[in-house]
This record gives structure tokens, C-alpha cells and sequence, in this order.
């Protein structure tokens, strides 16, 4: 047969998220409570930086690593959490988060090694270590802990002989974050075992309870952590496809050789974008992760009220509230009787069973109305 | 952000929520949210709850200019006096002091073109104060209170998404 693909890929499933997408299609009356980017649109300062530099006719290619500006950007950025990364040799711009995740896969991961994933977690990582011949090692995070990965679960789940850990807070699908004292004992744990991480840190700027921390920030973890961030969530520039992964300088060599053969480089216009979002657009971040914050307590204390069991989400723009059972039903049920789309908690793996992951990326009107018809939906169960 | 500051920044963005939702958005109860409100009136902060409206999308034949006014203070006369006697007038819908070559500007409405320039010659130059007024219609409104009227609410995002 022609064009088959390989193992890896043919036994890589569809994700999960596919289907309530579809689903959600169907149907002109949905709210959706599904979206994993802003409601918002990229701050108007970037977007003219962009069209600025289009009409400047910037549209060649930029240094491999990414423009030294925009990385000089990013270093004075990234101090707001205990950072210290040189623009030079320490900084690699990539095509969203998305890209520097891979590239950190292929670059660190030999065939065969084990990449511990905490779950519930980004559905990408797991089919990201496969496709870079890794083996994914799920460790689990549950509700009785806030979902926050402790050195117990990742010992329990044999991740003592793991190569790598992708650690990913401010957490995408259940909005929990860590505290430093959690991370310090990961830390630990990945300095005891001699264990990379690859920490996706791209909800840093929308942590709403306390500050974020770090984990390359712990003491000897600065030499074993690649760090990931990127634009498209706090600048809601999802669409401009702009990330960036920072480590030492062997490291992010070794990344941009990847990079530089199968990227050349990030898109430029948003290069520009970027830059003018770093100077001038902290507001509007700001702006964003105040309502970001007034609705997840609104969300928190509707979900109270309706009597779902929902865990104090602190940052990104999700809450997962327990919804007693098999989410899937639950999600499709609620789809189709009330015309609300959320993404059933399992998606995300085995972790997420039996939740939802609600984003509140979604203006104050429709929220309302959308929590209005759980709480009809909750009450007809 | 103290909790009186939060609600004013809510409120500033949409006056329209009941007390029970901006207590949910604040995480605080609905009570505290009524003694603030209360507090922020009577102290006089929150001077009214105003919709923003366009009204070239309605029938209303509104006409509406911007006026510059230019005054001469005297020993017993300042500001504050003349602007007490400007804003007496419901016509009169907004009255600052302004820096630069003019001293008040006062935003006026009316039912015609008319009206308005009538009301300004009859009401406001004859004030002894002022020596000089100069009016602008205004033709168009683009953005009013924050919120750009060209602005429309097309959410083109994937319905779910990782
Ligand atoms: C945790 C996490 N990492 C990475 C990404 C992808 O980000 P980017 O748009 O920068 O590729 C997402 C997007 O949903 C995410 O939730």
C-alpha cells in the first residue's frame, strides 16, 4: 500500500477533542465552554506592529533562533518569574509553544526513554513523546490533591527511572497551579533521579491565586529544565503561531539545530507582533486576566451553587468540575439537551475521568446563560 | 486592588450585572456588594448607571456638539461659579476645564442643528463670564465610553479546541 503511515502514527488515536467539535457543528444554538484560546483578540498595538512591518515589506526569513530584538524581549520579560536567560545563546524562538515542545522531544528523548506526563495534562505531549520514539509514563494527579503532581505519585507510578518530565502549570485542561513549595519537591525528585523537564509554562501570566512559580527556578534545575512559553494565551495570539523555549545554551544549540532544519525560523510578522506586545501591551494583559479572574470566580461559584464539586482552579482559563460519572455522557447529554459544548475531562487522560474542562474564555452574557442551563441540566439528572 | 476599586473597575466595564453576579465575579457576597454600592453613592463616586448608546442606529433626530468656551475671571467670579451656572442647564451634557486655548469644554444637545446653536446664543454666550464660544457638531461617533462602535461580535474561533 502506498503512503502508509508509520506505527507510531497509525497507532496515535484522533484526539478526543475532534469529535465534540464536530458534535458542536452540528448545532447553531451552542455555547460553547470548549474554546482553548481567548475570547480576545490580540492587542491592538501588536497587530498594527504587524501590519507595520508587512507594509515595511519585512516578509524574509529571521535569524534561526528568532530576531535578537525580540529575544532581548523575552529575557527582560521572563525576570518577572526568577529568570535569567541570555538573548544570545539561551533563547530560541519557535512557531508557538507547540513547535518548542516538539523540538524538545526530539532533541532530548533517545528511543525507548521514558517521558513521565502528569494527567490530566495537554493532549499533546503524549503523542509529541511517541512520535519522538519515547515512551510516555502517566502519572496521575487527582481532585484530592488539587491536581498537583507530588514526588509520591511520580514515585508510585515508576517515574524514579524516567528520562524526562513534561511538567505543564498553570494546567491546561484544570486551571491548577503549583506553589513553590510543591515544585521544590519535584524539584527534588528530578534532581534525585536525574530527570529532564520540559516545563510548559505558556499560562504563566494568568495565575490569579499567588504568583507562578518556576520549577527552573529550584536550586540545581536550571541545568536539566528546557522552559516553554509562547503568545498565543496571554497576548491571545494564537492565530500569529509564536513561542519560545529557554534553557542553557548547549541545550537551546542543540533545539535550534532541530529548528533550523525543519523551521528555519518563526513566522516573522509575528516576530514584530511579539516584540510591540512585549513593549507597550501589559495592559491589555492585565486587562485580560482580570476578567479572566472574575469569571473563573463566577464560574467556581455558579458550579458551587448547582451543587458540582469543583476544586479552586487558580490559573489558565479553565475550571473541571466533577460531574459524577461518565463525562462523556455527560458532555454529549448536556450538548444535545441544552445546547452547551464543554470537553469531557477523559480527553485528557485517564486522570480526567469522571470531570469537564470548562473554559470561561467566553464573554460574561454567555457564561451566564451557558452555567444557567448546567444548572437546568444538573437539576433534570 | 482593594474590593471597592474592583467593583468600580467591574462596574466601569458593565453596569448592567446584578449584585448577585458581580458578588460571584468578585468572590465576595452579595451583601458586601450592596454596602459597597451604597457607600460608593452616597460618598458620591458612582454619580449613575448609564447605557452607551449609538444613537445615529435609532430614529431619534439627536443632535449633539461639542462647544468651546472661553472665559474672563473676575475677583468675586472663578470657575467653579460659572461652571455651576453652565451646568444648571439639562442641555448640557457634559462640562470640563480643560488646559490649553480654550477654558470649558461642554458637550450639548438638542432636537435639530438649530436647537442647538439657539441654546448656545441664547443661553451660554450672554453669560458675562464668557468671551468666546465656538461649536462643533459632531457628524459621527466612533467610539463612545470605552467602546468602539465599529467593533462587532464575530467570534470566528474553532467551537472546541485543545
Ligand atoms: C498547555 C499548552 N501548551 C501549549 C499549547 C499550544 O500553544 P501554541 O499556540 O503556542 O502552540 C496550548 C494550547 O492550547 C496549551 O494549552
Amino acid at each position: 500500500m502506498t503512503l502508509q503511515p508509520n506505527d507510531r502514527v497509525a497507532d496515535t488515536p484522533e484526539s478526543g477533542i475532534r469529535k465534540f467539535f464536530e458534535l458542536a457543528e452540528e448545532r447553531d444554538d451552542v455555547i460553547s465552554l470548549g474554546v482553548g484560546e481567548p475570547d480576545f483578540s490580540a492587542p491592538w498595538a501588536a497587530r498594527t506592529a504587524a501590519i507595520h512591518s508587512l507594509e515595511a515589506g519585512k516578509t524574509s526569513y529571521t535569524a534561526n533562533r528568532g530576531k535578537l530584538e525580540l529575544r532581548r524581549e523575552i529575557a527582560d520579560h521572563v525576570e518577572q518569574w526568577g529568570h535569567q536567560y541570555d538573548p544570545d545563546s539561551e533563547i530560541l524562538v519557535t512557531t508557538g509553544a507547540s513547535e518548542a515542545v516538539d523540538l524538545a522531544l526530539r532533541t532530548f528523548v533517545d528511543p525507548g526513554d521514558r517521558v513521565a506526563v502528569h494527567q490530566p495534562t495537554y493532549i499533546s505531549y503524549k503523542p509529541g513523546v511517541r512520535f519522538a520514539g519515547g515512551e510516555p509514563l502517566p502519572v496521575p494527579t487527582g481532585a484530592d490533591n488539587d491536581f498537583v503532581l507530588t514526588p509520591e505519585a511520580l514515585r508510585e507510578a515508576g517515574a524514579a527511572d524516567a528520562d524526562a518530565l513534561i511538567l505543564c502549570y498553570p494546567n491546561n485542561p484544570t486551571g491548577a497551579v503549583m506553589d513553590a513549595e510543591e515544585i521544590a519537591a519535584v524539584a527534588e525528585f528530578c534532581v534525585d533521579n536525574e530527570i529532564d523537564v520540559i516545563a510548559d509554562e505558556i499560562y504563566a501570566a494568568l495565575t490569579y491565586d499567588g504568583e507562578h512559580t518556576s520549577i527552573a527556578t529550584m536550586p540545581n534545575m536550571r541545568e536539566r529544565t528546557v522552559v516553554i512559553n509562547g503568545f498565543s494565551k496571554a497576548y491571545a495570539m494564537t492565530g500569529l503561531r509564536l513561542g519560545y523555549a529557554m534553557g542553557p545554551p548547549d541545550a537551546i544549540e542543540a533545539m535550534n539545530r532541530v529548528h533550523q532544519y525543519t523551521m528555519l525560523s518563526a513566522p516573522t510578522t509575528a516576530q514584530y507582533a511579539a516584540i510591540e506586545a512585549l513593549r507597550s501591551c501589559e495592559e491589555s494583559v492585565d486587562e485580560m486576566a482580570t476578567a479572566f479572574n472574575r469569571r473563573r470566580r463566577f464560574v467556581l461559584s455558579r458550579f458551587e451553587e448547582m451543587g458540582l464539586d469543583c476544586f479552586t482552579a487558580k490559573g489558565a482559563f479553565y475550571a473541571f468540575p466533577a460531574c459524577g460519572g461518565d463525562d462523556e455522557a455527560f458532555a454529549e447529554n448536556l450538548l444535545e439537551q441544552e445546547g452547551v459544548a464543554v470537553v469531557p475531562g477523559s480527553v485528557f487522560g485517564p486522570g480526567g475521568a469522571g470531570h469537564l474542562r470548562i473554559s470561561y474564555a467566553t464573554g460574561m452574557r454567555e457564561l451566564k446563560t451557558a452555567m444557567n442551563r448546567i444548572e437546568v441540566f444538573v437539576g433534570d439528572r | 486592588m482593594d474590593e471597592k476599586q474592583e467593583l468600580l473597575s467591574l462596574l466601569s466595564t458593565d453596569a448592567r450585572e446584578d449584585v448577585d453576579d458581580i458578588a460571584r465575579q468578585l468572590g465576595t457576597d452579595p451583601e458586601t456588594v450592596e454596602g459597597l454600592l451604597d457607600e460608593l453613592e452616597s460618598e458620591g463616586t458612582v454619580r449613575g448607571y448609564q447605557a452607551v448608546i449609538d444613537w445615529d442606529n435609532t430614529d431619534s433626530q439627536r443632535v449633539a456638539a461639542f462647544v468651546e468656551l472661553n472665559v474672563e475671571l473676575d475677583r468675586e467670579t472663578g470657575y467653579k461659579e460659572i461652571a455651576d451656572r453652565i451646568a444648571k442647564f439639562p442641555a448640557v451634557e457634559s462640562l470640563r476645564l480643560v488646559s490649553g486655548d480654550y477654558d470649558f469644554a461642554i458637550e450639548v444637545t438638542g432636537e435639530s442643528m438649530q436647537a442647538v446653536s439657539q441654546f448656545v446664543s441664547e443661553q451660554i454666550a450672554p453669560i458675562p463670564e464668557i468671551t468666546q464660544t465656538v461649536t462643533h457638531f459632531i457628524m459621527e461617533t466612533y467610539k463612545e465610553a470605552g467602546i468602539d462602535f465599529g467593533d462587532r461580535d464575530d467570534d470566528d474561533r474553532l467551537s472546541v479546541s485543545p
